[in-house]
């Protein structure tokens, strides 16, 4: 079982992860000016109130023991109240961001679905006209900030062609996939380009590989050859990529569902800013950060298990 | 159906049986930095059905190259041109799927690299049965017990535990046995071994040599084994070539080659081999360097390291012909006083 | 002549400069030129209104058209380059210095400070770079000044990583144990022996990272919590445009090809420097 307990040594190692993620988040709330309570609760605040999250906070005590008061509120999902909309802080967490995992994960398969071919294509068109167009292709992805590119295809597709809804978000499963399809191939086209990049190297160090000539000399068909010789290698440091991009993935949904007015946890991070609702934007921050790093320890697990010399 | 009328099963007629390998002209080219480099040049040789030929020389005279260069492995800035003709079918002309059927099945290699040639992140049994699925109709289990017993031809102890795990937890010389087992996994008539025997102890060595020739008796397999032991060569080859900077210089049966070397660089390589006895001997090293393929010397390549060299081995290359016998070849203007240099010795 | 020509070509090494590089070169600086002239090739002043000419569409007097205060869209657009290659300078060559300094020596101690570090990294890279940033901004104001704080704060880290994995490779070699053994202070082993070799990836990152400055910091303009309007920034004018993207799409389109155009400029650049350091090494 040596997946079994690479899974729970990785496990283990989020905790100091964790840890930080709540010192930072509770130092980001400290740098505010004025005192926290006042903050938090904005301008119109009521004395009695700013006192009771003042006491709630623990503020008369040692930042020391402040801290430990936060990290058990936020054990016990306990991530205080939205200013503005006079709710939970984890229950509106808990309701918009399944709608951003939904557009991230739209997102990641639509960019997979770009990348992998077009990089084997490139990879093995490696240095003619083909190559020469897709790595300008995916440079010009790069190089293309995320608003804009949600801008442009919103009025082409949506407002000029009516192909899609402005905006906004559906109530059924399928209507839901309509109005993300816009917003989540917004975000794919950057997140396409950098798997490209990463794809194209690892193919063509891959497709050298000796392994791959002893492949071919056992007359196995190109097809296997390509799928279980030189993709699923190549795929491997992809893997790590794809872990390490959904931070720049998650980064970009908020500026999407800006542009796109989908109700999703990214839009809920602008407006408490713009709303100088705290609560939410620490809660926010701290839920995104976790979802960070399960995604790293899920791609570590699918990375485990792609390729077997990781966990010995 | 008039179109079939004139060919076989296999979509051909002129295919012959008997004939076995047949390589003539082979060349094989790479553009490097410093310009081309003919790392396989004109080679011509012979392998007829149950013989077993070996291929000796210095390291990187073009061994690898030319085994690779019969599989149709060499990759695209590389070039191949020739004829290797195999059963009467010529496989470098061959459309990509005809070649197909043949790699693994009617010829299969073993690479001189078993650290790299398996697929790190594949179960090994896997890396044999795959060879199965691909040109055979085996079913899972009649495979995963072929698998067993490839394993325990080569002798790997625990194959059924051991079918299941990964390349990096074997061993340099069980992944060479590994490696062995795939090549042999169905039965092939031609097998190329580019030095299968070197990260394994001499017991498995003798094993695996024996196992070899057993196959050749039994089922008239081919073999074209690269090695720097002469021992081997002596206790297994029927004939043997030998190479020097991309070609063939010198090609004849075991015992007359070893008896009386006609290259000079074969003389060299030999040394002081004892005649008799079964003793590992290795490729004996010749004074001065093996030339870059990018700047070979004029004439006869070898003429800077040759003691027997005279003005017109530096002007004119010397041709592969056949001296004592048809199948006794070699490129030396002065292989009769090569000849008799050795007799006096 | 022509021989002569050759050999000065061979002299400068004209021809061994990548082709990315070239083109990176020129596009960058050009780019360069607009942003410390701009009044020399903007036909109009960025900041004037024209009430006569509301949302003007592209024409000989106005080649990017108008926007809805009638003031000239080409010539905010050329403004705009002071701002945002001002952006991938401040906002990339603190990170760049400070974290090269900590790399060199997390690199070089090794041990606990290598593990704290480690524990940091592992720590940074799990908040969304772009979220972080912006609650960051959202605390501090918004505004310029700020967020080269923000981005300072979490971008050293990226380069510290990369100089203390070279680091430790170079600290192997045997020149650096040549010049414990000469009694050399650490100071001067790390800075003038190992970090001049070790510090090329850093470098390669850092012109790339320009390219993620300009879209970071138009990004934020265009949210509002960069640059502020009236300013010229590509990401305040896209915002300004993203209303009569219907009517007058020329006032953010435009803009927005200068983002690509630039951020292009960088990521061949830095694709060239990565191959030009390749070779020379
Ligand atoms: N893909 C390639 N590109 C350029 N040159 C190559 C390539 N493959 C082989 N060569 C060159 O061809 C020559 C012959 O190599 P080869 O591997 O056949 O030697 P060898 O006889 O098998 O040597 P060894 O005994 O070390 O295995 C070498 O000089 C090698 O550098
Ligand atoms: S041809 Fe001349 S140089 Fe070449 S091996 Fe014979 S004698 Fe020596
Ligand atoms: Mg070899």
């Amino acid at each position: 079982m040596p997946l079994f307990s690479f899974v729970i040594r990785r496990l283990l190692q989020m905790i100091p992860t964790v840890i930080f993620i709540l010192i930072v988040t509770f130092i980001l709330v400290r740098l505010l000016p004025g005192d926290p309570a006042s903050a938090m609760l904005g301008d119109r605040a009521r004395d009695a109130d700013v006192e009771r999250i003042n006491r709630q906070l623990g503020l008369d005590q040692p930042v020391v023991v402040q801290f430990f008061y936060f990290v058990r509120r936020v054990v016990t999902g306990d991530l205080g109240n939205s200013i503005g909309l006079k709710v939970s802080v984890s229950s509106l967490i808990l309701q918009r961001l399944p709608v951003t995992l939904m557009l991230t994960g739209m997102s990641a398969l639509i960019a997979l679905v770009l990348a992998v071919p077009l990089a084997f294509i490139a990879a093995s068109k490696r240095e003619r006209l083909p190559d020469s167009i897709i790595r300008g292709a995916f440079q010009m992805g790069l190089s293309m900030p995320v608003f804009y590119v949600g801008i442009v295809l919103l009025t082409v597709f949506a407002a000029q062609l009516k192909l899609f809804p402005v905006g906004g978000y559906g109530d059924t499963l399928g209507d839901r996939l309509y109005h993300l399809f816009l917003p989540a191939l917004t975000l794919a086209l950057s997140f396409a380009a950098v798997l490209m990049r990463n794809l194209r190297a690892s193919i063509i160090e891959v497709m050298n590989a000796e392994y791959v000539d002893f492949a071919t000399a056992k007359g196995l068909r190109s097809r296997v050859i390509l799928f279980r010789h030189i993709l699923r290698n190549a795929l491997i440091s992809t893997v790590t990529l794809f872990g390490l991009q959904i931070g720049t993935l998650l980064g970009g949904a908020v500026i999407t569902e800006t542009v796109f007015a989908v109700p999703g946890a990214g839009r809920l991070l602008i407006d408490s800013i713009y709303g100088r609702d705290y609560p939410v934007l620490q809660g926010l921050t701290i839920a995104l950060a976790v979802l960070v790093s399960l995604t790293f320890l899920i791609t570590d697990i699918v990375q485990a298990w792609l390729d077997p010399r990781i966990a010995r | 159906m008039a179109m079939s009328a004139n060919m076989g099963p296999n979509g051909n007629t002129d295919g012959n049986e008997n004939a076995g390998l047949v390589v003539r002209g082979l060349t094989t080219t790479f553009d490097t930095p410093r310009g081309q480099a003919i790392a396989a040049a004109d080679v011509d040789f012979d392998v007829a059905p149950g013989e077993i030929v070996g291929l000796v020389g210095e390291s990187g005279s073009g061994k690898s190259v030319t085994l690779r260069s019969i599989m149709g492995l060499i990759r695209k800035p590389g070039r191949t041109t020739g004829h290797v003709d195999w059963r009467g079918r010529d496989l470098v002309a061959m459309s990509s799927e005809e070649l197909r059927r043949i790699r693994g099945s009617e010829i299969a290699m073993i690479f001189q690299e078993p650290m790299t040639a398996l697929n790190p992140v594949l179960p090994v049994g896997l890396q044999i049965e795959e060879n199965l699925i691909a040109h055979t109709t085996l079913t899972t289990r009649q495979r995963r017990s072929r698998a067993l017993e490839l394993m325990n031809i080569v002798g790997i102890p625990a194959a059924d535990r051991r079918l299941d795990e990964y390349p990096h937890q074997f061993s340099g010389g069980m992944r060479q046995r590994v490696m062995i087992a795939i090549a042999l996994a169905c039965s092939p008539k031609l097998l190329l071994a580019d030095e299968p025997t070197t990260a394994l102890d001499v017991t498995i060595q003798d094993q695996i040599l024996k196992l070899l020739l057993d196959l050749r008796d039994r089922m008239a397999m081919s073999v074209v084994l690269v090695t720097h032991d002469l021992g081997v060569v002596a206790a297994t080859c029927d004939r043997m070539a030998v190479m020097y900077a991309g070609r063939i210089v010198e090609t004849g049966a075991v015992a007359e080659v070893f008896a009386r070397p006609r290259h000079s660089y074969t003389r060299g390589l030999l040394g002081s081999v004892p005649r008799s006895g079964t003793s590992r001997t290795m490729l004996q090293s010749i004074e001065g360097t093996p030339p870059s393929l990018t700047n070979l010397p004029t004439g006869c390549a070898f003429h800077p390291r040759c003691s027997f060299a005279t003005d017109i081995c530096l002007k004119e290359r010397p041709v592969l012909e056949a001296v004592t016998s048809p199948t006794r070849t070699v490129a030396c203007f002065h292989h009769e006083r090569v000849a008799e240099a050795e007799a006096i010795l | 002549m022509s021989a002569d020509w050759a050999a000065a070509r061979s002299a400068f090494r004209l021809k061994a400069l990548p082709r990315s590089l070239v083109s990176g070169g020129v596009i960058l600086g050009l780019s360069l030129v607009l942003a410390l002239w701009p009044s020399l090739l903007a036909p109009y002043d960025p900041t004037a209104f024209d009430y006569s000419a509301l949302l003007a569409p592209p024409s000989w007097a106005h080649p990017f058209g108008t926007d809805n205060f009638g003031r000239d869209v080409l010539s905010r657009v050329i403004h705009a380059y002071t701002i945002d290659m001002q952006i991938a300078i401040f906002a990339t060559i603190g990170p760049f210095i400070f974290g090269t300094i900590v790399g060199a020596f997390v690199g070089y101690a090794g041990g606990l400070w290598e593990a704290i570090f480690g524990r940091i990294v592992d720590a940074t890279i799990t908040f969304p770079f772009l979220v972080l940033v912006i609650a960051i901004v959202s605390v501090l104001g918004p505004g310029l000044g700020n967020m080269y704080v923000a981005v300072g704060v979490v971008g050293w880290v990226f380069y510290a990583r990369l100089v203390a994995a070279e680091i430790k490779v170079q600290k192997r070699l045997d020149y650096a144990d040549a010049g414990r053994v000469m009694g050399y202070t650490p100071l001067r082993i790390i800075f003038r022996h190992l970090l001049p070799n070790a510090i090329t990836p850093a470098i390669v990152y850092w012109v790339t990272d320009m390219a993620l400055a300009i879209l970071l910091g138009s990004s934020l303009g265009y949210l509002g919590l960069g640059a502020q309007p009236p300013a010229a920034e590509w990401g305040v004018q896209i915002a300004d445009g993203k209303n009569f993207m219907n009517t007058a799409w020329w006032i953010s389109v435009f803009p927005g090809v200068a983002i690509v155009l630039t951020g292009l400029g960088f990521s061949l650049a830095g694709d060239g420097v990565a191959e030009l350091l390749r070779v020379r090494r």
